[in-house]
This record gives structure tokens, C-alpha cells and sequence, in this order.
């Protein structure tokens, strides 16, 4: 009922172009950098190995995208610590 | 010293070479000696867009190769005396040319006129590499469609790795009441994406059709729409500011009752 009375007031609950334009901006993100999702994993595994060397991180909670600005493209990690290793600071004392 | 402008798209039936006829076919309008040069090898049509292809005698491939010169493979136009086609030849392929031997044509035609409008064909490949080789500005064409925009979006990048910079975009065929009811992307969402400039919007319009069939572009014809949006491109190209054309429709509350029970 409510999605008639949208309709008749000319409004459309979700839009064929709002779908067009999410997928766009999607595809355009990896299109530009010319990485494949693929890749991007490989290097989300590879990070999080290097950062696992230094601190503690939680895995459950990172976030890791490629974001497009005009046309830029950047890489955004959001990587939560739980605790820094002991043992890596140790060593770098005694260096 | 003239100009030479590139309209390209990267996906094929956007409107490249209805684009071309018309651009080309407005600017002679207004006085310019203009040269329209096909460089879709094996597959030309801007000799039929153009109404020209029973006058063929040379084409671009004998230029660059030498068989015959410039003039002589030149096309005058039916309607304009400072109008001139080069047709691609038709039975060999994109490697028939270089990007070299385009640049040296590029060169010869600046001389020669105020104009050149190179019809680029479709893909990335050499037809596109030849189709840039000489050009001072480039004009992208797209429609309002998830394909043609990714793939505008990739020759936007190429062209830039090019050197042209500032290539000027083209939104062709929209359909203002598909755009009202949301089911098409508009000016704003397209231009969002690419992020370049506009030079004009044309909306899908019949007397495209018919003034192919006859090959007489749209342009010359007072009474059709896309003819409008064409002339005004036509002048944003030689400087001028022009306002974007209206398209609204006017949706009434009568056009939701019929679309709604199903009568449109």
C-alpha cells in the first residue's frame, strides 16, 4: 500500500539508476586502479601477515577497501589493534 | 591553422558517427571549411550517414599510402561547398594505417582547413590509437548506460595517458521521461562519475533515425530535437556559451494513473 501511494506521488522505492550507479562506482574503482578482487585479497592476506609481526590485530573487525575520489583512488585500511607484541619491542630495546 | 577534433566512446552504437556527421555538418553551417575523416577501416558508415557513398572513388588508406593525394580522395559534400568527407576503406583492416602516418595527415589537413572532425571507431585497439594520433582535442559519446559510461570511463584514461587532455563528453540518446521516473542515470550522476567536462546532452529522438535513412544529418533540420542539441554543441565547439536545452517532460497526475494501470 505504501509502495502505491509512493508511486502515485511520482516517487519509486528503489530505482533502476541508483542500482546503475552503485554497480558503476564499483567497477569503475577496480577498473581504474586495474586490480582485480583477487589481488586485493592477496594483499589484504600479505598485510595482515606484516602487521601480525608487530602488533595483535582484529582480523573480524578490518576494514579494507580500494575508495574513489574524482579521479583518484585510494586504499583505506581500517585495522583495529588489540595490543602491541611485547616480544617486538623487546627486541628493538635491545638492538 | 586549423583543429582537429577525435569523437570517440570506447563502445560501439553510442553515436560516434552520428555525432561526427552533425558536428562536422554544423560547423561547415556556419561557415568553417571542415573535413570529416572516417577512420573506421573495414566497417565506414559516415560515407552513408553523410549521404555520400556512391561518390567514392579513394579513401584514407590511399592518402597514407601514397596511391593517390589528398585532394583527390576528398569528397565535396551535397550541401555545403566548404564541406569534404575522407571514407575509410572498406576492404582492409585497422593495420592498413599507422599512428604515424595519421599524424603527418593531421598535420596536412590543419593546413588545409579550419576543422578536421576524426570519426574514431570502436574499441582500445590501433583503430583508436590512429584515430588520436593527430588530434588536438577529443569529444567522448556516451549514453546513459552502465556499459557505455564504464567504457567512456576507460577511454577518458586513455586519452589522458595520450596527452589530450580536457577531453569534452557527449551525453547521448537520454530519455527525459525514463530519467524523471528514475530508471535512467542523468547529467548529474553521469557527470559524477566521470568527472569531466560537459559540452552537450542530446536526447533520443526519431528524426535521428529518419535523417540517417535519408543521409541528411539532423542538424539541418529546424524541427528536430536532437538537430537543436547538435547545432548547440556545434557552437559550445567554436567557444560560445550556450545553456543546456530543456528536456523535462511535464509528468501529470494523469501519466501515473495510465503508467500505473498499465497503459504506458
Amino acid at each position: 500500500m505504501l509502495e502505491f501511494i509512493s508511486r502515485m506521488l511520482g516517487r519509486e522505492s528503489a530505482s533502476s539508476k541508483s542500482v546503475a550507479k552503485e554497480r558503476l562506482r564499483l567497477v569503475l574503482v577496480h577498473d581504474r586502479a586495474s586490480i582485480s578482487p583477487t589481488m586485493l585479497n592477496r594483499l589484504r592476506e600479505d598485510l595482515v601477515k606484516v602487521i601480525s609481526n608487530y602488533m595483535e590485530i582484529d582480523e573480524t573487525a578490518l576494514e579494507f577497501n580500494l575508495c574513489q575520489d574524482d579521479r583518484e583512488v585510494a586504499l583505506v585500511a581500517n585495522i583495529p589493534v588489540v595490543k602491541m607484541k611485547r616480544d617486538y619491542a623487546d627486541a628493538a630495546k635491545s638492538v | 591553422m586549423g583543429e582537429i577534433i577525435v569523437v570517440t566512446s570506447g563502445k560501439g552504437g553510442v553515436g560516434k558517427t552520428t555525432t561526427s556527421a552533425n558536428i562536422g555538418t554544423g560547423l561547415a553551417s556556419a561557415g568553417h571549411k571542415v573535413v570529416l575523416v572516417d577512420t573506421d577501416i573495414g566497417l565506414r558508415n559516415l560515407d552513408v550517414v553523410m549521404g555520400l557513398e556512391n561518390r567514392i572513388v579513394y579513401d584514407l588508406v590511399d592518402v597514407t599510402s601514397g596511391n593517390c593525394r589528398l585532394k583527390q580522395a576528398l569528397i565535396k559534400d551535397k550541401r555545403f561547398t566548404n564541406l569534404f568527407l575522407l571514407p575509410a576503406a572498406q576492404t582492409k583492416d585497422k593495420t592498413a594505417v599507422n599512428p604515424e602516418q595519421m599524424a603527418k595527415l593531421a598535420q596536412e589537413l590543419k593546413e588545409e582547413f579550419d576543422f578536421a572532425i576524426i570519426d574514431c571507431p570502436a574499441g582500445i585497439e590501433q583503430g583508436f590509437r590512429n584515430a588520436i594520433a593527430g588530434a588536438d582535442r577529443a569529444v567522448v559519446v556516451c549514453t546513459p548506460e552502465v556499459s557505455a559510461v564504464r567504457d567512456a570511463d576507460r577511454i577518458i584514461g586513455l586519452l589522458e595517458a595520450a596527452e589530450l587532455r580536457n577531453p569534452k563528453l557527449i551525453i547521448n540518446r537520454i530519455r527525459p521521461e525514463m530519467v524523471k521516473r528514475g530508471d535512467m542515470m542523468d547529467i548529474s550522476d553521469i557527470l559524477d562519475i566521470l568527472a569531466i567536462d560537459l559540452i552537450g546532452v542530446v536526447p533520443e529522438d526519431e528524426s535521428i533515425v529518419i535523417s540517417t535513412n535519408k543521409g541528411e544529418p539532423a542538424v539541418m533540420d529546424q524541427g528536430s530535437k536532437a538537430g537543436e542539441a547538435y547545432r548547440r554543441i556545434t557552437r559550445r565547439i567554436k567557444g560560445e556559451e550556450v545553456p543546456l536545452m530543456a528536456l523535462d517532460v511535464p509528468v501529470g497526475i494523469m501519466d501515473r494513473l495510465k503508467r500505473l494501470v498499465g497503459l504506458r
